[in-house]
């Protein structure tokens, strides 16, 4: 695609032509040749609206809050846009993607575009384009982006940085105290919703989930903490008043933008690091003959790292 | 560079309630490195159409066991070509009459599977198909 259909291409997602936005996504996801550029035009550093992330464990239920979410934001009139990842598999870098089942009532809503995407790799609970990902639906009028992480149980504390909310899903019945200190609740939730209320053993899930919180540092913000039932449908009146006065209260804070935009500049120079260095490589030779190498027993990766680095410093100098 | 992943959305149509087959399509797509977004049982045309432009999928692959084909199959088909997505690769599986395959074929599905495909050669139509397409190159 050249500079101009990108413009264009932009200018389509901005309208909010459903194939452009999946178009723009896919050469964003795919690291396709220009999507530097569409991502430059749809820039904005203001991020008027507004990116709720939702994780937690397998099968915790964040799918079937997401779809009960939507619904919400819908009655609403808000225009609702997804991110679904599902964790890709390391042998064939294949992926199920099913996420989405679970919000397929929303499909024909032309007001709700949900994408699912694959970890491809990427650990944290995300995909490398997650990010870039919802700056797209929000330039396309999404508000709010919802991201769902790929549910892994621990570290997924990627979605916290990039998301104004995050809210944190966990059970009953999964070994409470174990589940509640590998969640890290102390680091992820601005809201810790403990899910499948109508299951026994809630009533011991929120008070270890109380109880860990009463031991995080006075000085952090503490997260609220609402029981509920996506699949009954009890206790979501007051998680979705409590979630809608987080998200009025995280307002425009400049402090907040100032650190996003930071994190944006070193996520692409990290990238931009990393083809330069396969760039490197390959001029070198390729990585086989380097591989052939190392067996040989001539060098190690960490002397191919210090060359790579001293050509490209000879560059910057 | 790795070659672009292929992603397809995997439906069922119709009424009947026997997903083993279309499951067992997708684990069998994910196990060959693609990507599959699965959308469940009772789906309506309308419903699959629009997941499958907002995932901009490579290939629709539907299920179907009720005998609805001859109607659900090309409405999806429509559907799609209205939303300028007929560039989309249409599949189709189940219990299918012999005598209804040119119809369906006629209406834009590449290929349909019948009963006891082995899973390669769904693997390999896709692999083909996209190879062929438009799709491969660009993005
Ligand atoms: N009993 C009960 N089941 C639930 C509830 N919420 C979700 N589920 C079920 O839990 C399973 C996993 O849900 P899903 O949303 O896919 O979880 P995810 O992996 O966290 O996205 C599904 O079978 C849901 O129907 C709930 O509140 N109560
Ligand atoms: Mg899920």
């Amino acid at each position: 695609m050249g500079p101009g259909d990108l413009e264009n291409l932009a200018t389509l997602v901005r309208s909010g032509d459903p194939r452009s936005l999946a178009r723009a996504l896919s050469l964003v996801e795919n690291g396709a040749t220009g999507s530097a550029e569409l991502l430059h035009h749809l820039y904005d550093a203001a991020r008027a609206w507004k990116t709720v992330g939702i994780t937690g464990p397998p099968g915790a239920g964040k799918s079937t809050l997401a779809d009960r979410l939507i619904a919400f934001w819908r009655s609403n009139g808000r225009r609702v846009g997804v991110l679904a990842v599902d964790p890709s598999s390391p042998f064939s870098g294949g992926a199920i993607l099913g996420d989405r089942l679970r919000m397929q009532s929303h499909a024909c809503d032309p007001g709700v575009f949900i994408r699912s995407m694959g970890s491809r790799g990427h650990v944290g609970g995300l995909s490398a384009a997650t990010s870039a990902a919802s700056d797209i639906l929000g330039a396309a009028g999404y508000d709010p982006v919802l991201i769902e992480t790929v549910g892994v149980g621990q570290g997924e504390v990627e979605v916290a940085g990039l998301a104004d909310i995050t809210i944190l899903v966990l059970v009953p019945g999964l070994g409470d105290d174990v589940q509640v200190m590998k969640a890290g609740i102390m680091e992820i939730g601005d809201l810790i919703v403990l899910n499948k209320a109508d299951r026994p053993g809630i009533d011991q899930l929120e008070a270890a989930v109380k109880a860990n919180l009463e031991l995080s540092p006075s000085s952090s913000p503490r997260a609220a903490v609402v029981r509920c039932s996506a699949e009954t449908g009890e206790g979501l009146d007051l998680l979705f008043s409590t979630l809608e006065g987080l998200i009025t209260g995280s307002g425009p804070d400049p402090a907040a933008r100032r650190e996003r935009v930071r994190e944006d500049i070193l996520r692409v120079a990290e990238s931009v690091g990393i083809r330069l260095a396969a760039r490197l490589l390959e001029r070198g030779g390729g990585i086989d003959p380097a591989v052939d190498r190392v067996l040989n027993g001539e060098t190690s990766p960490w002397m191919i790292g210090r060359d790579l680095e001293r050509l490209a410093s000879k560059a910057v100098e | 560079m790795e070659p672009r992943k292929i992603r397809i959305l995997i439906a069922k149509p119709g009424l009947d309630g026997h997903d083993r087959g279309a499951k067992y399509i997708a684990r069998a797509l994910r196990d060959a490195g693609m990507e599959v977004i699965y959308t469940g049982i009772r789906q309506t045309p309308e419903a699959i159409a629009s997941a499958a432009v907002q995932e901009d999928v490579d290939f629709v692959g539907l299920s179907l066991l009720s005998g609805a084909h001859n109607h659900l199959f090309p409405e999806v088909a429509r559907l799609l070509a209205a939303q300028k997505a007929s560039d989309i690769i249409l599949f189709g599986g189940g219990v299918i009459p012999e005598e209804d395959i040119p119809g369906l074929k006629a209406a834009g599905f590449r290929a349909i599977f019948t009963p006891g495909t082995p899973a390669a050669e769904v693997i390999e139509f896709v692999i083909g198909e996209f190879a062929a397409s438009d799709r491969s190159g660009s993005r």
